[in-house]
């Protein structure tokens, strides 16, 4: 009987070392005549422990990790004994606390198995949500979307149903649906996760929401920074095809959706839903003014229905399981869960799925188990660089987005940037600035000129000119930006600029 | 063939891909290494846009470049949640052991130094990506070694 090992072919799994480890597995068990099944499954998402190695072993699955090559003899001599003594056991994968205390609907799949398998999602509840949604009328499947409370998970938080509502009731010879893959907020990792670990759910999101709002085109707007992502979705694609999951014939219903990836070329501001539909039309990735809406008027003038992968990847569950079911999660207007991304200087980094509600602190203490230095930690950034950075003084609010906007702060995409008592604040907003004066489309002149001027003025502040005008001058500037820019980016760099201003006035001389 | 027809050809497959100047660019620079300013003028009345629409595209987005870059590219992620793992000194320590700075190629020939802001490997800072491989939790020691085997003498062991 061979023995089936799992090892992620995951990015962070292989940027730890997990080809060397499969070299090293394939080699010793060749030496040993060890007859060896590899799955290079997805990961899930326990980045601290990868790479991540797990054998079925008396009808579980137990974990070792983390791996390096080097542990590989030693560790197949372990399995022909007590596994459970070599020091990199885990035991039950399920069992560990940080994956037992979560509560996981779009990442359930995550690291099961080989993300390209058809047969292994199908055999996980893959499809079930097409299956309902190719039963239902379109504006059955908008009702389902609109009734679940799903809001949108880039980091705005629009209620998907009123954007699926006006694309359905917008007629057009031509609609599009969207996928934002242009994860480029520094501490989110959730889409890339997903897109390696269980492609189809992203693909299957796509095609029910074609037929919800009557598009038959589909685009996945991937950034140029994930080339793993890239090719398991082309993979992905090219299967679904195959299968009639994508092309003229969807599952015999005669209804269509033809889906490609477009690949972004490295600009933040493509992340903005109508920069992205015009780096999509092949242009520079410049902001739209809005109206008219996306849903209107969106690429090539046609209405277009744009989600981040999360969001579409929610709408599987919410048709496969209903809009009651997905409601039950949650709190006030927040429904469902929330995929936190745990990063930076943490000791156990990675992503957490729960429902909305739980407290920040109770995330840090219970899955993030301190700082990777051992230091203590003092601030978190959440929400990406436009976020607000957190002292511990408000880490209690509970994750939800009233919550969070009404302490000035934003959950977003849910990276928690994590950061030590060694951090400069002062530095941190400078950055701000100084990122935004990189990334800016350059339409709105607050964002373009302000944050150089930005950047100048904070120089000042630690330089100790004037430090008091330069404050003021500093706040006035943040205003301007706020008020005057067309899009989050302007609008939201002064979040993380007042934050530490506010937060953390001693960094500033 | 040459860098006329490679272009040429790109443009032909191009030309009738709804909003199909990205993916042009991406194929011409994949094929050739950068996008020869020669080139815009044939890519412009190739895909029917001004000289000038395409100079702005391919300024516009970090990715494109307009002259080669060096045999491998080296990219230090500069996003926030490698600057609370080190990645400020990681950079600095890139700039000196290398002689040059972001934009710039070793006198070898051999690496060509770039800024990225996130490599989505958030969990185990610092990221640095070579080529399409990407590398966590580096720090200068592991730096060095990888830069060591993109050198000439690395690259014939």
């Amino acid at each position: 009987m061979s023995l089936r090992i799992y090892l992620p072919g995951d990015t962070t799994a292989v940027a730890l070392g997990a080809d060397e480890v499969a070299a090293a597995l394939l080699e010793q068990a060749s030496k040993r005549s060890l007859s060896i099944e590899l799955v290079r499954n997805g990961s899930r998402g326990m980045f601290y422990l990868e790479p991540l190695l797990e054998m079925e072993h008396q009808g579980q699955r137990i974990a070792f990790g983390p791996v390096s090559a080097g542990d590989i003899p030693g560790l197949l001599d372990a399995l022909a004994g007590d596994a459970a003594q070599h020091a990199l056991y885990l035991g039950a994968t399920e069992d560990i606390p940080w994956l037992k205390g979560q509560q996981r609907l779009t990442f359930a799949r995550a690291g099961l198995g080989d993300p390209l398998s058809l047969a292994h999602y199908r055999s996980l509840d893959g499809f079930a949500g097409l299956e309902k949604s190719l039963q239902l009328t379109p504006q059955a499947i908008v009702t389902e979307v609109t009734e679940s409370g799903l809001r949108g998970r880039g980091g705005a938080a629009f209620p998907a149903g009123i954007k699926w509502q006006t694309v359905l009731d917008t007629p057009a010879s031509q609609k599009f649906i969207v996928c934002n893959a242009d994860e480029g907020d520094s501490g989110a990792f959730a889409d890339r996760l997903l897109m390696e670990a269980d492609p189809y759910q992203l693909i299957e999101g796509m095609i029910l929401a074609g037929l919800a709002v009557g598009a038959t085109r589909g685009y996945i707007y991937l950034r140029s920074e994930y080339p793993k992502a890239l090719d398991t979705l082309n993979a992905a694609i090219a299967i679904a095809q195959e299968h009639a999951y994508l092309g003229d014939n969807i599952c015999g219903s005669g209804k269509s959706f033809h889906l490609a990836v477009r690949v972004g070329a490295g600009a933040y501001i493509c992340g903005e839903e109508t920069a992205l539909l015009d780096s999509l039309e092949g242009k520079r990735g410049m902001v739209r003014v809005k109206p008219p809406l996306p849903a209107i008027e969106g690429l090539f003038g046609q209405p277009t229905l744009v989600h981040n992968v999360l969001t579409l990847a929610a709408a599987t569950t919410v048709l496969a399981k209903g809009a009651a079911f997905y409601q039950d999660f949650g709190v006030g207007r927040s429904r469902g869960t929330l995929t936190l991304q745990l990063a930076g200087n943490i000791r156990c980094g990675g992503l957490v799925e729960l429902p909305y509600g739980t407290s920040l602190r109770q995330v840090i203490e219970e899955f993030g188990g301190g700082s990777y230095s051992g230091r203590p930690i003092r601030a978190i950034q959440a929400g990406g660089p436009l976020g607000a950075y957190l002292p511990h003084s408000m880490w209690d609010t509970p994750l939800d987005y009233e919550a969070f906007a009404a302490m000035g702060a934003m959950l977003g995409h849910g990276g928690m940037v994590v950061f030590d008592d060694t951090v400069d604040m002062s530095t941190q907003a400078r950055f701000a600035m100084e990122f935004c004066a990189v990334e800016s489309c350059g339409k709105c002149t607050p964002c373009r000129i302000g944050s150089t001027r930005g950047v100048e003025v904070i120089d000042r502040i630690i330089a100790r000119q004037e430090p008091a005008a330069n404050r003021e001058l500093l706040l006035d500037l943040c205003d301007t930006l706020e008020q005057g820019s067309l899009c989050a980016m302007g609008g939201l760099t002064p979040m993380p600029v007042r934050s530490a201003l506010h937060h953390f006035p001693e960094d500033f001389g | 063939m040459s860098i006329q027809q490679v272009i040429a050809k790109r443009v032909q497959e191009y030309r009738d891909v709804s909003g199909g100047l990205l993916p042009l660019l991406h194929a011409i620079q994949g094929d050739i290494g950068y996008i020869p300013p020669a080139s815009v003028a044939a890519i412009a009345s190739g895909l029917n846009l001004s000289r000038a629409e395409v100079h702005g595209v391919i300024s516009f987005y970090h990715d494109f470049r307009s002259a080669p870059a060096g045999r491998h590219v080296l990219q230090i992620c500069r996003a926030e949640a490698c600057q609370s793992m080190g990645s400020r000194e990681l950079e600095a320590h890139a700039r000196n052991t290398l002689g040059i700075d972001y934009g710039g190629t070793t006198a070898d020939g051999a690496i060509s130094l770039e800024p990225v802001y996130c490599l989505g490997n958030c969990a185990c800072s610092p990221s640095v990506r070579i080529d399409d491989s990407i590398h966590a939790r580096v720090d200068a020691a592991a730096l060095d070694v990888l830069i060591a085997s993109l050198t000439d003498a690395g690259e014939s062991k």
